[in-house]
Order: C-alpha cells, then sequence, then structure tokens
C-alpha cells in the first residue's frame, strides 16, 4: 500500500500531503506520524495541506486525532498552507479544527512551532545551527 | 446501474469501495469546471459530495451516484443524486442533527452537507434504501 512520506527535520516531523487522501491512506499517516513521533521524539509536526483541494469531515477527524494523539505524545500538531476555500468550507460544514494550530505557510508553521519550544540552555541550539 | 454511463451533461458512478470516492469527487469538479463555477463553491460541492458518498458507502453498503447539468434560468447547476439500497435510515430528522451518528463518524455528513449544497432532498424507506439529491447553482 502507497503511503505518504514524513520527513525528519531537526525537533520536526514534516508531512507534505501531495495526492488525494483516500481513507485508508489519511488512516494510515495518522498511525505513522504518531509512531514516528514515539520513536523520533519529536517536539512538532507540521501538516501541509496546500495541495489538498478539499478537506472533508473525515479527513478532518484524522487532522484532529492526530493532534491529540501528537499532544499526549508531548508535540504540538500545526496545520499549514489551508487553501482559503477549503477554509470557509470547513466553517461551513461545521467542523472548525478546534486545538488545531493553523499557520499560512511552511515558513510561518515552522516559526510557530520553534516560538512554541521551551526555550533551552544555548549549547543544543548552537550544534543544531552547524 | 451496471457499469458507467456517460453523455456530455449526465454521468454514472458506481460507489462500491473507497476509491471510488475519489473518481466520484474528480468527475464532480470536471462538471462543476464545465459550467464556470468558482472556486469556493466547486469547493463546497466536492466536499458535501464527499461527505454523502461516504455515508452512502458505509451506511448503505454502497450505490449510484447521478451527475447532471442541470438549469434555473439562465443560471447552470450541478445536481448530484445518491441512491442506495441500503437499510434506509429509521429517523431523517435525528440524522440531519448536528452530531448525530450511529457509527463512528462525526455526525456531520448530513446536515453539513445540506449547509454546503444550494438544494437539498432526502428520503428513505426502512429495508429498501435511501435517496438524497443535491443541487448547487453556479452562483450559490
Amino acid at each position: 500500500m502507497e503511503r505518504i512520506p514524513i520527513l525528519k527535520m531537526g525537533k520536526f516531523l514534516l508531512v507534505t500531503i501531495q495526492v488525494d487522501l483516500y481513507d485508508r491512506l489519511a488512516l494510515a499517516l495518522e498511525e505513522d506520524l504518531v509512531m514516528m513521533v514515539h520513536k523520533t521524539g519529536a517536539k512538532g509536526v507540521l501538516i501541509d495541506i496546500s495541495a489538498l483541494s478539499i478537506v472533508d469531515s473525515f479527513m478532518g477527524k484524522i487532522i484532529g486525532n492526530i493532534a491529540a494523539m501528537s499532544s499526549i505524545l508531548d508535540a504540538e500538531t500545526v496545520v499549514v498552507g489551508m487553501q482559503p476555500a477549503v477554509a470557509i468550507t470547513l466553517i461551513e460544514l461545521g467542523l472548525p479544527l478546534s486545538g488545531v494550530y493553523t499557520a499560512l505557510n511552511v515558513e510561518r508553521g515552522m516559526a510557530l512551532l520553534e516560538a512554541r519550544m521551551p526555550e533551552e540552555t544555548g549549547n543544543d541550539r548552537d550544534n543544531d545551527d552547524e | 446501474m451496471t457499469g458507467t454511463m456517460t453523455t456530455n451533461n449526465r454521468e454514472t458512478i458506481i460507489i462500491q469501495q473507497e476509491r471510488d470516492l475519489i473518481i466520484c469527487r474528480n468527475r464532480v469538479k470536471d462538471f462543476a469546471v464545465r459550467i464556470g463555477m468558482g472556486i469556493v463553491n466547486q469547493t463546497k460541492l466536492i466536499t458535501a459530495v464527499s461527505e454523502l458518498a461516504r455515508n452512502m458507502l458505509i451506511y448503505g453498503g454502497g450505490g449510484s451516484v447521478l451527475l447532471e447539468v442541470v438549469s434555473r434560468g439562465r443560471e447552470p447547476g450541478i445536481s448530484v443524486v445518491f441512491q442506495d439500497k441500503g437499510p434506509g435510515i429509521a429517523d431523517i430528522t435525528k440524522a440531519m442533527q448536528d452530531g448525530f451518528t450511529t457509527g463512528k463518524s462525526m455526525g456531520m455528513g448530513l446536515p453539513g452537507a445540506k449547509r454546503l449544497a444550494s438544494e437539498f432532498f432526502i428520503d428513505s424507506v426502512v429495508g429498501k434504501g435511501t435517496i438524497v439529491k443535491i443541487i448547487k447553482w453556479k452562483n450559490g
């Protein structure tokens, strides 16, 4: 079965959804992501949905689940790149995605996650930058 | 009800498995683009279709989706009819309430699809099946 790739970027996991999600693929992503959070100890999950032309209630539920499960594992979830038409539709559908952080694009999503990370003692961060 | 019938302004899609939902969404998009529907209404229509087609698959055991270009005066629209031979819905009023579900979904399907469509009709007979029709007008 095909799978959505999950990339590790420092303390965060990045997922860019480029294909139409059918339900089983979305469920597999949910499972894979939660396993990856556990395995890598990631502190944040960034989900880029800019290529998704629709988000229906099933997909919305999966996004909510990922956020809730990651949160239990001490990782924050940010959904980025939502198309304006998708945002309008989600609200009318009755799915406000509450409890999920959102940002306009990957860059801002990263900044949001960085800002939410507790201050670390200098050394770690210096090493990351090399 | 077997196979796929295609003419210019009318098409039937059979929904039997998850992947059929994606085919159905793509066909609806083609129809919406053909009548020049804007992106927001397109998205609303496709999302409503996704909800209703999934409902039909999960609760009705699959069924058929009839897509059609319709018009009121000079304004075109897309009509989508979902028909299954499933167990039917015992209490339609209840099924139309936000958050009501007999399954593990969020209960957004029917009421959400109704809000997203311009027009919405539902009829169901227990033991016989369910038919849902929505229309999305190009500008509404």
